[in-house]
């Protein structure tokens, strides 16, 4: 059975390094195998988190070879194994341990935006009718699986670490998802404008090429919503209609 | 003393899959503070998993259906042993729980006239499960979730409980440690709603995460509440077999309500070779009536493949145990075949199926809409549980409550596709209902701290395992060797010789469990949790070795090898597991009630 040398990045809060640990590779393996396999049979105390290992529920997130993947959908087979494989926590988030980040921001960040609020039933029995067509056009947003990996690219949370500013890709694909509900009432221009921060996206992409369910996020969800915020909060027209209306309730700081 | 952070809530559930974030929403809604515990982060537990569909009678899509043929769908599966209160609840809640999700946003595939669009499933008379392509349980966990969040429910994300306080009888709180840092914390609650799914983790073969070690089982147990029907474990027809990697994970039954079909190695569609007396007039006689149901005939009968998941499963295991299997130990389901059927099958099938094409593509190398996948039986789902009341899901320990898989009655000897995304909506909700009820008539009890200290030393015990008599044992090893016992001796096929055999190995494995030793600190330590939920795992398998040792017939997803032929005396009963006063494990015969006349008229007429 052929081995392989993975890179693991050890350590919490207070510091931390790469170790190298060998270990076998079998037929169909994906990293994550490998990482429990380690686990197992090495560093008992490893922290790694994970759920589903079948690409469903976002939680095994990290870096494999400098790149962000889910490690239960990442085949050993897609890695050159002649040299060693790094394994790293997602840079984007506060280290808890090992490969265990905190990522308690993305959580925050969602309570702030204004919840999904339906408009009134359509039938008598308190049901809504729906084209199948509007469904589908917000699918692509409902598939995510919060894994974060958009997060930890996106250089806005990266490197400038804006996590209180920004709310990051895949909050405003969460946003999208509900601006574009086809039963959704509310609207969420101006909070996201000023509270959740969509002019700190300068459209690189890096998010939407990282994406593991394959989600266009710039085109699809972020440019759409910068759309909307500058029709909404910045159209002459509507500006000059608000400049003669009285003063409402005072903008958050932006 | 142990140290540990105190919290405070009039209702503590503890789970945050469907069942608890339903249960947790309900609660808040009777306006009592409530906490929400999940041993991972929010959103991710196994609902996410749910493919196929939510089994609710809105006959949207043929109106000759209804909650009274829902019902008899339910028991016919269930062998007739279910709780048929329970039953009788969830078909007629089930279609009010779909439109509540509805109104929080979920987005359910729609008919040509803007309603919920519904799909077959087997054991399922009409097209019944609402459905989002093949993700609807991740639809239906994140509109929980995403209502959840606003309903100031105080949520634990990474905590995992170690044991239920007690008051006398009453459960009073919990008493647990979070993943983080490794802290201890004590929830003090008026009642509590255990939420925590299932046991899958007791096999090897699973399609089941690290979560679902039976922690609310054996949590229950523990407190002093009865289980029932331990010995039902669904194990799902289809599973991946290769590569071993990914042997277990699901391949939903989705597959098969689009047209897939089974083959054996031979070619031959062998699920036609064996259907069941109670169903075959609800089952086609040729392939071609078989694939125009699949295509919404009305008039056609069901394919075989859509039979209840039991009986697909033991015919798989005949196929492979006769060597018609695939190379890999399975059998072949094929959804490429439609291609001869229907122009543009490859993208009905990407359109359908997206997952199960994306899971096959990229984990196995396979394109499902060009060649057939190798599946075989997975443990998936386990029917048996807490005892619960119909009406209030509470336990035979008052203040404790239980929905969603952890519980039981529902499904019987063996549960419907569907109808678990159906039952945490439906017994979530009460279970939240009569929790909060319950808290708001009753104090806050008294927390034992000799109950507290000693679950804390017992916690810790393991990082001080050296020097012990036998040596030091990795957990990890331990969790292995009960998982190969569990799936070679309790399998789906079993015998009392091998039982006996398990039984006495479950022994052996837990006096190893007391010399397990663990490295590192207590911090994100997977080693001393994986220590740690040992014993839930020693429990509920033990409990399944003695519930099905005690059945000695086959019925729904429990098959004896020495006894094949259903026992229409023991369709009388339920298996009650408890503890007894010497700490050993109880089991009894629960005569099930009298069905209620007009229930006995409806199972009647659709027999």
């Amino acid at each position: 059975m052929p081995t392989a040398t993975f890179r693991i990045w050890r350590g919490d809060i207070t510091g931390g390094k790469f170790c190298d640990y060998r270990t076998d590779v079998a037929e169909g393996m994906v990293v994550l195998d490998a990482i429990h396999r380690v686990q197992a049979e090495q560093v008992p105390d490893l922290a790694v988190r994970w759920n589903c290992k079948a690409g469903k529920c976002g939680s095994c997130s990290a870096e494999v070879n400098g790149m962000p993947r889910l490690m239960c959908m990442t085949r050993m087979n897609q890695l050159p194994i002649d040299a060693p494989i790094t394994v790293e926590p997602m840079r984007a988030f506060p280290l808890i341990k090992d490969l265990v980040t905190d990522v308690s921001s993305n959580y925050r960040a969602k309570q702030r935006i204004t919840p999904f609020k339906p408009r009134p039933p359509d039938a008598a029995d308190g049901t809504w009718r729906m084209a199948q067509e509007d469904v589908d056009r917000i699918q692509e947003f409902r598939k995510c699986i919060e894994c974060f990996l958009c997060q930890d690219v996106c250089h806005v949370l990266r490197e400038h670490r804006l996590h209180e500013q920004f709310i990051g890709p895949r909050l405003l694909v969460h946003v999208a998802a509900l601006e574009m509900h086809p039963l959704d009432i509310e609207s969420r221009a101006e909070e996201l404008r000023t509270v959740h921060g969509v002019g700190y996206c300068n459209i690189t992409k890096c998010c939407t090429k990282v994406c593991p369910e394959s989600i266009t996020i710039t085109d699809n969800a972020i440019i759409p919503l910068k759309e909307r915020v500058v029709d909404e909060c910045y159209d002459p027209l509507t500006k000059l209609f608000r400049i003669f209306r009285p003063a409402r309730a005072p903008e958050a700081p932006g | 003393m142990a140290e540990y952070q105190t919290h405070e809530h009039d209702v503590l559930v503890i789970g945050a899959g469907g069942a608890g974030l339903r249960a947790a929403i309900e609660a808040s809604a009777a306006g009592v503070s409530v906490g929400l515990i999940c041993k991972s982060l929010l959103g991710k537990a196994h609902t996410v998993m749910a493919e196929g569909g939510v089994a609710a009678a809105l006959a949207n899509v043929d109106e000759r259906d209804g909650w009274q043929v829902h019902f008899a769908d339910t028991m016919r599966g269930g062998q007739y042993v279910n709780n048929w209160r329970m039953a009788e609840l969830h078909a007629k809640e089930a279609p009010g729980g779909v439109h509540e999700l509805e109104a929080w946003g979920a987005l359910f595939d729609r008919t040509s006239d803007g309603r919920i669009l519904q799909r077959h499933f087997g054991g399922h008379k009409y097209p019944r499960l609402a459905h989002v392509g093949d993700r609807t349980g991740l639809e239906m966990i994140r509109t929980l979730q995403d209502h959840a969040i606003h309903r100031g429910i105080t949520v634990y994300m990474e905590h995992t409980i170690l044991t239920l306080l007690e008051d006398g009888e009453r459960v009073v709180g919990a008493f647990g440690y979070d993943s983080e840092r490794g802290f201890f914390h004590l929830f003090h609650a008026r009642a509590v709603v255990l939420t925590t799914g299932g046991i899958g983790r007791a096999y090897k073969i699973t399609s089941n995460s690290w979560e679902y070690t039976g922690d609310g089982q054996a949590l229950a147990y523990h407190a002093g509440a009865e289980l029932v029907d331990m010995e039902f474990v669904q194990f799902h027809p289809t599973g991946m077999v290769w590569p071993p990697s990914v042997c277990g994970i699901l391949v939903t039954e989705g597959v098969r309500g689009e047209g897939g079909v089974l083959r054996n190695k031979e070619g031959r569609r062998f699920m036609f070779d064996d259907i069941p007396e109670l169903y075959r007039q609800q089952t086609a006689d040729s392939e071609e009536e078989g694939w125009r149901y699949t295509q919404g005939d009305r008039d056609a009968r069901r394919p075989p493949e859509l039979l209840t998941r039991d009986h697909v499963a033991r015919c798989i295991v005949r196929e492979i145990k006769a060597g018609r299997g695939s190379p890999h130990g399975g059998v072949y389901l094929d959804i490429s075949w439609i291609k001869g059927k229907l122009p543009s099958a490859a993208e009905r099938i990407k359109k359908k199926l997206p997952s199960m094409y994306h899971q096959f593509k990229q984990l196995a190398d396979i394109d499902i809409t060009a060649e057939p996948m190798e599946v075989g039986p997975t443990t998936h789902y386990m029917m048996g549980g807490v005892r619960v009341d119909a009406e209030s899901q509470m336990s035979t320990t008052p203040g404790l409550f239980a929905a969603g898989e952890c519980a039981a009655g529902l499904h019987g000897a063996n549960r419907l596709g569907g109808n678990s995304l159906s039952d945490l909506l439906v017994f979530g909700k009460r279970a939240g209902a009569y929790a909060a009820r319950f808290a708001t008539a009753h104090g806050f009890g008294q927390v034992r701290t000799d109950q507290v200290e000693t679950a804390a030393r017992r916690a810790l015990a393991a990082f001080d395992g050296d020097g012990r008599p036998g040596g030091a044992e990795s957990p990890y090893r331990v969790q292995h060797d009960l998982q190969e016992l569990m799936q070679n001796r309790v399998g789906i096929v079993r015998r009392e010789d091998e039982m006996v055999h398990a039984r006495d190995g479950i022994a052996r494995l837990r006096e190893r469990a007391t010399r397990v030793r663990v490295e590192g600190n207590r911090q994100y330590n997977a080693g001393w949790h994986t220590a740690l939920v040992l014993d839930n795992l020693l429990t509920v398998s033990e409990a399944i070795t003695c519930a099905a040792l005690e059945r000695r017939e086959s019925r729904g997803a429990h098959f004896r090898e020495d006894h094949p032929g259903k026992d229409a005396s023991a369709g009388a009963f339920n298996l009650v597991v408890r503890k007894g006063p010497d700490d050993e494990m109880q089991v009894r015969r629960q005569p099930i009630p009298e069905m209620r006349p007009d229930l006995k008229r409806i199972v009647e007429e659709m027999k």
